[in-house]
């Protein structure tokens, strides 16, 4: 009886707590958030309905939201291109090359620095930091790729951006938080060599942060075009997001001089294939982002420790 | 017979036990170096590799930067080419271009600090109130999702969208009667779309850390804030904003000394002829006149000169926020 008075209580306090102000403002976040899922979906939400539409209506400006006249033209017209194929097969080349090198490199530098009995480490560390606030600049790095004999080669695009100073620091706070010193004495005292500890207990340890670590070189290098832009000459080499500035922004597509008919199909198609192209090329990242999404959280906040 | 048996010396007290070890762990100086690299010659060995990654790729281009003060000659080589002084920085900051460059770019860079700064937190504090569910996750996953597409393909669907033709932003528009607008060719819409299209891909992104931030605060300043009869608004502002300050003070330093720094890129693709007056930043001109015109030696002093900015701006926000709260970088 008297529990029951208490409960009742209890519950107008809550009420009263979540006063009418209160649920006008939770409204007000609410209209607020799908604000903003609305201004971010709905540009790509038309884009993908233009991929699926017909070529004279993405033309004509008919398309909103939904396919309309549902064709698969666009994507015929872009599987059918063969830059585009070379395009997506350089890339892939270059994003599996360099991630494994980036990986590698970042670890055989952030693994030392995390050590510490290492003398020394921290003039390097400041060393490493310093190319992030201050860089020689875009000719400068030119020539010495120039005076390597890259240009225009495949090496151009996996060597000089191979190393984040961003990924250094969050593989060396993952390994300093994550391997306990404990664990590097007791391998010492059991005669362990550093390398064989950092192979057989420190790369297992951390999967989690180079699956992360890897995941951002993967994505800068899928999605990087400046560096093919002022490297690459041979378009054979181009990757794919080159093709697509070619394609998308310089209109390179609907070249040519031809009669009105002809050309007003090809612009109609050059429109619609823009939109089938951003398609298939945002594809592979966007689908497997929400698998990976949590990960790439934890490393933005590992990052984000002060190193 | 008696033997003599070596005495050991009395074990050390505890203080200076743990003294010595600690001296044992990291000698600083040569000896200790020394003693370090016979202890750990592999792992030295492992980082000579990233080390000459980084000699090579960071430390010689600021070394070859002294071709800003020479008369660049392919044939003679960085060294062997004439000095000229500061001639290429008078010849540029006397350039009618100067000012145009300095101005675009610096408007364009605290445009976009001043919109993608306070929106981050925005999206992270609505979030914030949401406590679990369906909703919460999926405005998340989408926000955050274009952060993954390529610069490339962002700047194609903006001025797709934003196409006088096919567009829906100008089909939205003659909805309510307006006439088709232009966008890309007109200058003076350059910078909004800029930064927009910025906002649009990265404040997903950016509102991670703040609700990373927001979730370490410390739920009994909440309660105490509800007993004392503080509102949703009112704990917002007095227990969420001080709470997340520190992580604000850090990326609005981070973005300020990044401002002359503006990314290349997307300029570069935004850029047409026509919207070229204001388009134009400091560094879509280095690669001109660099690569396009191969005046090496003038586009050096240019890129110079933005890094030089760049890192004053840095050290100087950086003491102004440490000054006014108390966090910067390296406090």
């Amino acid at each position: 009886m008297r529990a029951g008075v208490l409960e009742r209580r209890a519950a107008k306090a809550r009420r009263i707590q979540e006063s009418k102000t209160d649920r006008i403002f939770l409204f007000g976040v609410y209209i607020l958030l799908i604000g903003f899922l609305l201004v971010v979906l709905l540009p790509l939400l038309y884009i993908v309905a233009s991929s699926f539409s017909s070529p004279e209506a993405v033309s004509a400006g008919r398309v909103l939201f939904w396919p309309v006249d549902f064709s698969l033209r666009g994507y015929e017209a872009v599987l059918s291109n063969p830059q585009v194929i070379q395009g997506y097969g350089n890339s892939l080349f270059y994003t599996v090359v360099g991630t494994i090198v980036s990986v590698t490199l970042t670890i055989a530098i952030a693994y030392p620095m995390s050590r510490r009995t290492l003398v020394g480490r921290n003039v390097v560390m400041s060393l490493i930091l310093f190319t992030m606030l201050f860089t020689g600049g875009l000719i400068p790095t030119y020539l010495v790729v120039q005076s390597l004999g890259m240009l225009d080669t495949r090496w151009a695009l996996i060597v000089p951006q191979a190393i984040g100073v961003w990924q250094v620091i969050i593989a060396r706070t993952y390994f300093r938080t994550a391997i306990p010193e404990e664990l590097v004495e007791a391998a010492e005292l059991d005669g362990c060599g550093d390398l064989r500890f950092l192979w057989s207990v420190v790369i297992p340890l951390a999967k989690p942060m180079i699956a992360v670590v890897a995941l951002m070189y993967a994505i800068l290098q899928w999605n990087s075009y400046f560096d093919a832009l002022i490297y690459l000459k041979n378009q054979d080499l181009f990757p794919l997001q080159l093709v697509l500035r070619n394609v998308l922004i310089l209109n390179t597509y609907s070249g040519g001089a031809m009669d009105a008919s002809v050309a007003l199909q090809r612009q109609q198609l050059a429109d619609l294939l823009k939109c089938s192209l951003i398609v298939v090329s945002s594809l592979p990242v966007l689908l497997i982002y929400p698998f990976v999404a949590r990960y790439f959280t934890k490393g933005i906040l590992i990052g984000a420790v002060k190193g | 017979m008696t033997t003599l048996t070596p005495v050991r010396p009395p074990a050390p007290d505890v203080p200076l036990g743990r003294d010595r070890r600690r001296r044992k762990r990291e000698r600083p100086g040569i000896r200790g170096l020394r003693r370090s690299l016979r202890r750990h010659w592999t792992l030295y060995l492992l980082m000579v590799l990233p080390l000459i990654w980084f000699a090579v790729f960071k430390y010689i281009p600021m070394s070859n930067a002294v071709i800003a003060f020479k008369n660049y000659n392919v044939v003679r080589g960085i060294w062997g080419s004439d000095w000229i002084g500061t001639r290429n920085f008078e010849l540029f900051f006397a350039n009618p271009v100067f000012w145009t460059l300095v101005k675009n770019t610096f408007l364009l860079s605290f445009y976009t600090v001043l919109a993608s700064f306070p929106i981050a937190i925005i999206l992270a504090l609505a979030l914030n109130e949401i406590r679990v569910g369906l909703f919460k996750k999926t405005v998340q996953l989408v926000t955050y999702a274009p952060y993954f597409i390529s610069t490339v393909v962002v700047v194609s669907m903006t001025i797709l969208v934003l196409s006088p033709r096919l567009g829906i932003v100008n089909e939205g528009l003659g909805f309510f009667g307006i006439p088709a607008i232009d966008f890309l060719g007109n200058p003076d819409y350059f910078r909004h779309i800029y930064v927009w299209s910025e906002v649009w891909q990265t404040a997903g992104y950016s509102a991670v850390i703040y609700l990373a931030a927001l979730a370490g605060i410390d739920p009994a300043l909440h309660e105490a804030a509800k007993v004392d009869g503080a509102g949703r608004l009112r704990r917002i502002w007095h227990v969420d904003l001080p709470g997340i300050m520190p992580t604000a003070v850090i990326i609005l330093v981070l973005a300020v000394g990044n401002i002359m720094a503006i990314g290349f890129e997307k300029a570069f693709l935004f850029q047409n002829p026509l919207n070229l007056s204001q388009a134009e930043i400091i560094a879509t001109y280095v690669y001109k006149t660099g690569l396009l015109n191969a005046d090496f030696s003038m586009a050096t002093a240019v890129g110079l000169f933005n890094s030089v900015i760049n890192l004053f701006l840095l050290l100087f926000v950086n003491v102004i926020a440490k000054r006014v709260t108390g966090n910067g970088l390296w406090s």
